[in-house]
């Protein structure tokens, strides 16, 4: 009886860790609506100023003001990166702050080890907390106990804050409705400001704190960034009982689970999410979220097909590139490959994205199902490559029916989080699965045909294929099917009030996007000769979401620009610099600065802008269409 | 108008490739190139000594006279841990800058997926770290060799230790993914063989990188074993003592563990570091053969800091590609493979031989057991464990490894 008591207890002080970095992240989120990928990023700071601090300054005043200072630090770097990076872009298309957190979070990972190097750093145990208490025969860690302790105050002070003070109320004002607290004359900047370093407060004193328990190392951020938005999501997006509760659930399935089944710790936090939101689909303590005010994927023109000269020009780049193998030499042509099949992947992603306003969180699942059914096919029922490509990809297709049909019923955040943990679930069965997909020592041996295997024929292959993709999609978005699409996407009301079943046409994309993706990955796995879960990881879905907001996520095709640059610069930047992480990062933050709307995006409304100026344009064109007002 | 842009992305991509493929070209009757790829970005705490130990080679190589006279030169590029980048990598090296043969490597699935490559593109490809069993057994190809002791050859080095404990109440924590789970399995196999009367009362399998190592120390405790087994490493193997240390799971109890007399893994523990664990690792400080003393002071004239195993790894991994190049004469790579196939040279642990039955080298392992000095950990009681006596019988490899 001890053992379980004890074995709780275990559970609550990972569920107080969790918590004091979730519940930065919920406000953060519940209040600027940012996808705040630094978050990770900021925890790890904490930690590493932490370190620094604590061994310089030792003694208890030393270690707890240490912890503190850190904490406040890194708070500081938090506001500054918020007046400085996020205050421009507040006005992007959805999600396009992702990016920006996304690219310093690549930056931070690299500096840390400029910083403090390569090694794991081990910091000192907190003073007066080094031992343990005696339970009935069982150890109990008296840090554990102080955290069990901290994760509640921490709940009851963020109470306090949110019910009790002028700003709280005016924080929960606008987490319900932001354009009504601007309306209200609330200087919005500043009330962002101060949620933000709150957020990044919380998430670099949730780090520090760690440091009696843990290593401090480079890759902390990406060790506990998904897990907390998955806590957040489960809980109820800015709900900070919502995050308390989720993580203490989280946490203590984990302590027991792994009693039951010592290999589920690698997968239970996306189950865990998966039921919930299917359950409850705003998680456990979240409300639906408030009607949107201004569309999704809102354009400042409207999206029309090419006219005949633009097509002319599409096809002569598609001449231009198809004349690659005549230049260039193998490498090239087989990075070429590489990036036309991302094109194909982050199309489909965009497709479902800016047609659809659905954005996945998890479309590698799609890819790395193509990946595996081409893998599978030719290992092991020997079928030839047509064969494999042709049927692989419906792998992709069953898998984006099946989740599909479950994630469309949401929307939002819930949506991408919903794909999130299906991707997870997809990836942990093949890593796990290891009699059939052989784990993550993957299926070797999965090479192309001798009519396909020179890299110019492989190239002129993907590149086909590619822009077949392109052009398929285009023409779905100019299709009736394609309209009632982008209906659904702009006024749920109003479409269904014409007759439109919003769910099925939802799911019909989900689908399509799901084959498209598959049919990269079964591109891929030719291209690599093998397979691997890595095809069907977060940082693959990543990737796709940062190739289509590069592009513009407001943009019919600005996926193919986003995927030909973001790929090109990565491997070119990985081959030549060992900081790779850090420019890559670095160039990404410049562009969401540059170019708010994507890079597609702003120069179309530039374009457009000129045009506009050099001959009177009709007014019609001009205004904002604000549909769902 | 998009078309546009989209011509001028993918003109960018193509001169940036074209421009960084070209410049190298001129140079090459002059010298010998060796392509590199490891996990840079991803496993700095291993990869920097690494990197430091092959540089160490190239400039011993190159100040002996280079290789049949010509310069060596080592381009290393980066996978960032992931099996598809270090293709692009390997193709990189292969294509454009017509490197005679691939070296390096860390994560096992990257160390298949460059082998697989190597098997494809007919190129010579020599491992050097990844310790997956599969690179030269189940999976190996005749183009593929690696030098550090497999899976299967750590197990057996610390089953022979682990044999001779009272102990018959055994469990494990390992990290739940290849390497782990083979350790696992190769270590519960020969144990078994060796002891019967051995029960496994319980098995942890945290995912890599992420434990949370109190539930798991709590639940290894609750099955009260005499003995415990643990493959973790790096910044899991930290959490798992400290919170080991804590609740007392280590009182009374014997450890075997995995590389954790590698200083890349037992320097952070510091005063926490554990006592009695039976370990495998490296203990530059207490090695005192000429070989190694050789390296040892040219290591830390050069960089004034101590070498990790990482850098015996990339400074062997260099200099036995150095010594293949050397007696093949020639960079065809069914050359080299005929070079390799045998060929014994001296090492920092002493004379190694790539074997021709499954092309891996018998570098062998330091075990020890783990204590505390001035505060920080080290091995004592250490003895070097030769690979070649730690490899299962040529009939049961024949078995494994497919035919060529």
């Amino acid at each position: 009886m001890a053992f379980y008591v004890v074995q709780f207890l275990t559970g609550l002080a990972s569920a107080a860790s969790l918590f004091l970095v979730a519940s930065g992240l919920s406000i953060i989120f519940g209040v600027t609506r940012i996808v705040n990928f630094a978050h990770g990023a900021f925890y790890m700071l904490g930690a590493y100023v932490a370190f620094t601090l604590t061994e310089r300054f030792s003694g208890a005043f030393g270690f707890w003001g240490g912890i503190v200072v850190a904490a406040l630090a890194v708070a500081a770097i938090g506001v500054l990166v918020e007046m400085v990076l996020l205050r421009r872009i507040y006005h992007s298309p959805e999600l396009f702050q992702l990016l920006a957190t996304f690219g310093l979070t690549l930056m931070v990972e690299d500096l840390v080890v400029l910083i403090w190097g390569p090694d794991d750093l081990v910091g000192r145990r907190a003073p007066g907390f080094k031992g343990a208490i005696d339970f009935f025969g069982q150890n109990i860690p008296s840090y554990d106990l102080f955290l069990i302790v901290l994760g509640p105050v921490v709940l009851g002070v963020l109470w306090l804050l949110f019910q009790r003070t002028r700003w709280g109320v005016l924080v929960r004002a606008a987490t319900q409705d932001r354009d009504m607290v601007a309306a209200l004359g609330v200087n919005q900047k500043w009330l962002f400001t101060s949620v933000f370093a709150l957020g990044v407060f919380l998430a670099a004193l949730g780090g520090a704190l760690q440091i009696p328990r843990d290593a401090v190392n480079h890759a902390m951020d990406l060790r506990v960034i998904v897990e907390v938005f998955v806590v957040v999501v489960i809980g109820g997006l800015g709900s900070i009982i919502g995050a308390f509760v989720a993580a203490v659930l989280v946490s203590e399935l984990n302590a027991f689970g792994i009693l039951i089944f010592p290999k589920i710790s690698i997968i239970l936090v996306f189950l865990v999410m998966a039921v919930v939101l299917i359950v409850r689909p705003w998680g456990l303590f979240g409300k639906p979220e408030a009607p949107v005010r201004r569309t999704p994927g809102l354009t400042v023109n409207p999206w029309r097909p090419l006219t005949a000269n633009e097509r002319l020009a599409a096809i002569a780049v598609l001449v231009v590139a198809a004349a690659l193998p005549f230049v260039a030499g193998n490498y090239v042509l087989t990075v070429g490959s590489e990036i036309a099949i991302f094109v194909i992947f982050a199309v489909s992603l965009h497709f479902l994205m800016s047609v659809g306003g659905l954005a996945s969180f998890g479309h590698a699942a799609y890819f790395g199902l193509g990946a595996y059914g081409v893998a599978l096919l030719a290992k092991m029922a020997g079928l030839p490559m047509i064969a494999c490509l042709l049927l692989g990809p419906l792998l992709g297709l069953l898998g984006a029916a099946v989740f599909g049909f479950f994630a469309v019923q949401l929307s939002g955040v819930y949506f991408a989080m919903l794909t999130l943990a299906f991707a997870q679930i997809v990836w942990s069965i093949a890593f796990q699965w290891v009699s059939v997909t052989g784990g993550d020592n993957g299926i070797l041996g999965v090479w192309p045909e001798k009519w396909a295997a020179s890299p110019s024929h492989f190239y002129w292959l993907s590149l086909g294929i590619a822009a077949l993709a392109v052009v398929i999609l285009r023409i779905i978005v100019f299709s009736p099917f394609g309209f009632a699409l982008r209906a659904t996407r702009d006024s749920p009301l109003r479409s269904e009030a014409v007759g439109i079943n919003g769910k099925r046409i939802q799911w019909t994309a989900f689908v399509i996007a799901g084959t498209v993706a598959g049919l990269a990955g079964a591109l891929f796995a030719y291209l690599k000769g093998s397979v691997f879960p890595d095809n069907m990881g977060i940082s693959l879905s990543v990737d796709a979401l940062v190739m289509v907001l590069l592009g513009g996520v407001e943009t019919v095709s600005g996926a193919v620009v986003g995927a030909i640059v973001y790929k090109a610069l990565n491997i070119w930047l990985v081959s030549q610099t060992d900081w790779s992480k850090l420019v890559l990062g670095a160039f990404v933050v410049l562009i969401v600065v540059a170019f708010p709307k994507g890079i597609v995006g702003t120069l179309e409304a530039f374009l457009h802008r000129r045009r506009k100026s050099s001959s009177s344009a009709s007014p019609v064109l001009t205004s904002r269409i604000e549909t769902a007002e | 108008m998009r078309g546009y842009f989209v011509g001028a992305g993918l003109a960018i991509a193509v001169a940036a490739m074209a421009t960084s493929a070209m410049t190298t070209q001129a140079m090459a009757q002059s010298e010998i190139k060796i392509g590199e790829i490891n996990s840079y970005s991803l496993l700095p705490a291993f990869t920097e000594p690494y990197r430091k130990g092959w540089q160490l080679a190239v400039e011993e190589i190159n100040a002996a006279g280079g290789i049949g006279g010509k310069k060596l030169v080592v381009i290393s590029k980066d996978d960032g841990g992931k099996p598809a980048d270090a293709q692009t990598a390997a193709n990189e090296l292969v294509s454009s800058e017509n490197v005679a043969m691939l070296t390096g490597t860390f994560l096992s699935n990257i160390g298949l997926a460059v082998s697989d490559f190597a098997n494809q593109k007919k190129v010579f490809f020599l491992a050097a770290e990844p310790l997956t069993d599969a690179i030269t057994w189940s999976k190996g190809n005749r183009y593929t060799f690696r030098l550090r002791p497999s899976n299967y050859m750590q197990a057996a080095m610390l089953v022979e230790e682990a044999a001779k404990l009272p102990a018959k109440r055994w469990a494990t924590i390992a990290p739940n993914y290849e390497y782990g789970q083979s350790a696992v399995a190769v270590f519960k196999k020969l144990m078994s063989e060796k002891r019967p009367d051995i029960q496994w009362v319980d098995e942890q399998w945290p995912p890599q990188g992420k434990i949370d190592a109190g539930p798991v120390v709590q639940a290894t405790a609750a099955a009260n074993p005499e003995a415990i087994l643990n493959v973790t490493f790096g910044a899991d193997l930290v959490k798992l003592v400290r919170e080991g240390n804590t609740r007392g799971l280590f009182k009374g109890r014997t450890v075997v563990s995995f590389l954790t007399g590698e200083p890349e893994y037992l320097d952070p523990l510091k005063d926490e570091t554990p006592e009695g664990w039976i370990v495998s690792g490296y203990p530059w400080y207490s090695i005192k053969t000429p070989e190694h003393d050789a390296f040892l002071k040219a290591y830390q004239a050069k960089y004034n800091d101590y070498p990790r195993l990482g850098s015996i790894v990339g400074y062997q991994t260099i200099k036995a590609a150095a010594a293949i190049l050397a007696k093949a004469g020639s960079s065809d790579p069914e050359k080299l493979i005929a070079a390799a196939e045998g060929i014994s040279m001296s090492s920092p642990f002493g004379e190694i031989t790539f074997r021709k039955i499954d092309h891996q080298s018998t570098l062998g392992a330091f075990t020890g057991k783990t204590a505390l000095k001035d505060g920080k950990g080290i091995m004592v009681d250490t003895a070097y464990r030769k690979g070649s006596d730690y490899l299962p019988s040529d009939a049961e490899i024949e078995k494994l490894r497919p035919k060529d």
